[in-house]
């Protein structure tokens, strides 16, 4: 318990006293997490749709491939990532690993079937409301994508938001990928584990605290500027 | 009048899960007026209703319009049972179907701003339609398929649950389309209705036309028994 106080004591002191390690680490956090959000957004967020709408051969199958990678072991991501980024590796002439970059590689692809799949979900009812409308006028399929997407907008929020969760929270791969360079990859998780491992629980904790913050910060703002919860309907 | 009359349904069937829904029906649309469509619960009036609007898959047989079928799905709409709101504004979902179409933004909002004030919605233009009471929904939808202008415009029983006042107000609106040449094809339990709007109408039992003719005969003097007994109220088994 003396702990847990201590360390909220010196979480607060690090945030008052605007700590340069403090603040560099946190921003890299949300530099990494939140470019693998918008990536992973862009990819999963019109996927989880088209699955939603479209029937084809092996639908049901990439679905339950999708439900199944959710539950994808970030350690072994980024273990692959890594053999992909290292020297000898097919991407090794990129240079890419314990880079920043390879950190956002590794979370995309953890993030990116998350999303998808809520999506998906999400999608599904939407769909099945407007099926029969869409069909009468006569939309495209790209309409039919980008009506869905802006009607639903909100779900999609949640699925997205979801995904920043697991980004900003996981530690596996980006340790991995990462190597938890002091000033170059070092990130909230990664000095996380480092302070506890080196048995200072305050540091730790502080730092616990601190992302745990961000992410209710990150959360109520994007509610609060899309303006959820405030129409009826929702 | 529309080029892209008569419709020819040529021996539809529509079966599901091994079940006749529709069919065998032979038919043609002429160019002009409003068909009204009647007939009991599950007798295929939907069915047949959303066959001729090329949404339901058919097993066997053929609909055809005079004009090719790619610009027959562009010219015509559909108003459902149970009005479908996009979960937009008002405006937003009377705006969506020409910015389906690319129509340019002065245009859509003078063709917005005539809808709306002829459903008297031009007050609660900016409310969420799924807010809308259900009279008010329905209408809604009307002018969503209207306002692309159809040359065809099917309804499957508009005004079913409706109140006087919002029937009659959905008939207006009718009655004015079919001036400008509209062609109408609907559904309705409301025998008041189809004698208020027909100019011919269908029968269907069964899953096929039982009977059809020009308003003035189908209505006084109904060739079939089964015709007279739904007339009178009977339940047709």
């Amino acid at each position: 318990m003396n702990d847990i106080l201590e360390g909220l004591v010196s979480a607060f002191w690090l945030v008052v006293t605007f700590d340069t390690d403090l603040m560099q680490i946190s921003l890299r956090s949300l530099q990494v997490s939140l470019s693998a959000l918008v990536i992973a957004s862009v990819i999963a967020l019109p996927l989880g749709t088209f699955l939603a709408i479209r029937r084809f051969r092996y639908r049901r199958l990439t679905i339950s491939l999708l439900n199944a990678l959710m539950g994808l072991p970030p350690v072994v991501v980024g273990l692959i990532v890594y053999i992909l980024l290292s020297r000898s590796g097919p991407f090794g002439v990129l240079g890419l690993l314990f880079t920043p970059t390879a950190m956002i590689i590794a979370q995309v692809i953890i993030i990116t079937p998350l999303i998808a799949s809520i999506t998906h979900q999400a999608m599904r009812e939407l769909w099945a409301e407007y099926h029969d409308l869409l069909i009468s006028l006569n939309t495209s399929g790209w309409q039919r994508i980008k009506t869905l997407i802006w009607d639903g907008r909100r779900n999609l929020l949640t699925a997205s938001l979801a995904g920043f969760g697991r980004a900003i929270g996981e530690v596996g791969a980006i340790m991995i990928v990462g190597g938890n360079i002091d000033n170059a990859t070092r990130v909230l998780t990664t000095a996380i584990a480092l302070e506890t491992g080196k048995g200072d629980f305050a540091l730790a904790l502080a730092l616990g605290f601190v992302l745990i913050a961000l992410a209710i910060g990150i959360n109520i703002s994007i509610h609060w500027l899309s303006r959820t919860e405030r129409e009826g309907r929702w | 009048m529309s080029m892209m009359l008569p419709l020819t349904l040529k021996d539809v069937v529509v079966r599901r899960r091994g079940k006749r829904l529709l069919g065998p029906v032979n038919l043609t649309l002429r160019p002009e007026g409003l068909t009204m469509i009647v007939g009991p619960n599950g007798s295929g009036k939907t069915t047949l209703l959303r066959v001729m609007h090329g949404v339901e898959r058919l097993s066997d047989g053929s609909a055809t319009w005079a004009v090719a079928e790619e610009e027959a799905r562009h010219r015509q709409a559909y108003v459902f049972q149970t009005p479908i709101m996009l979960r937009r504004t008002v405006a937003d979902n009377l705006r969506y179907p020409l910015q389906l179409i690319a129509t340019p933004r002065a245009e859509i909002e003078t063709s917005v701003n005539h809808w709306a004030r002829r459903i008297g919605l031009e007050a609660r233009m900016g409310l969420q339609a799924t807010r809308l009471s259900g009279g008010e929904k329905q209408k809604l939808a009307l002018a969503r398929a209207l306002i692309r202008k159809p040359d065809v415009l099917f309804l499957d029983e508009p005004c079913a649950n409706l109140d006087g006042a919002s029937t009659r107000d959905i008939e207006s609106i009718l009655q004015t389309a079919l001036t400008e040449k509209t062609r109408i094809i609907m559904t309705t339990h409301d025998l008041g209705q189809a004698r208020r709007l027909a100019g011919d109408a269908l029968f269907m039992l069964h899953g096929v036309v039982h009977e059809r003719g020009p308003a003035s005969d189908f209505f006084s003097t109904p060739q079939t028994a089964e015709l007279q007994a739904f007339f009178r109220g009977d339940i047709i088994a």
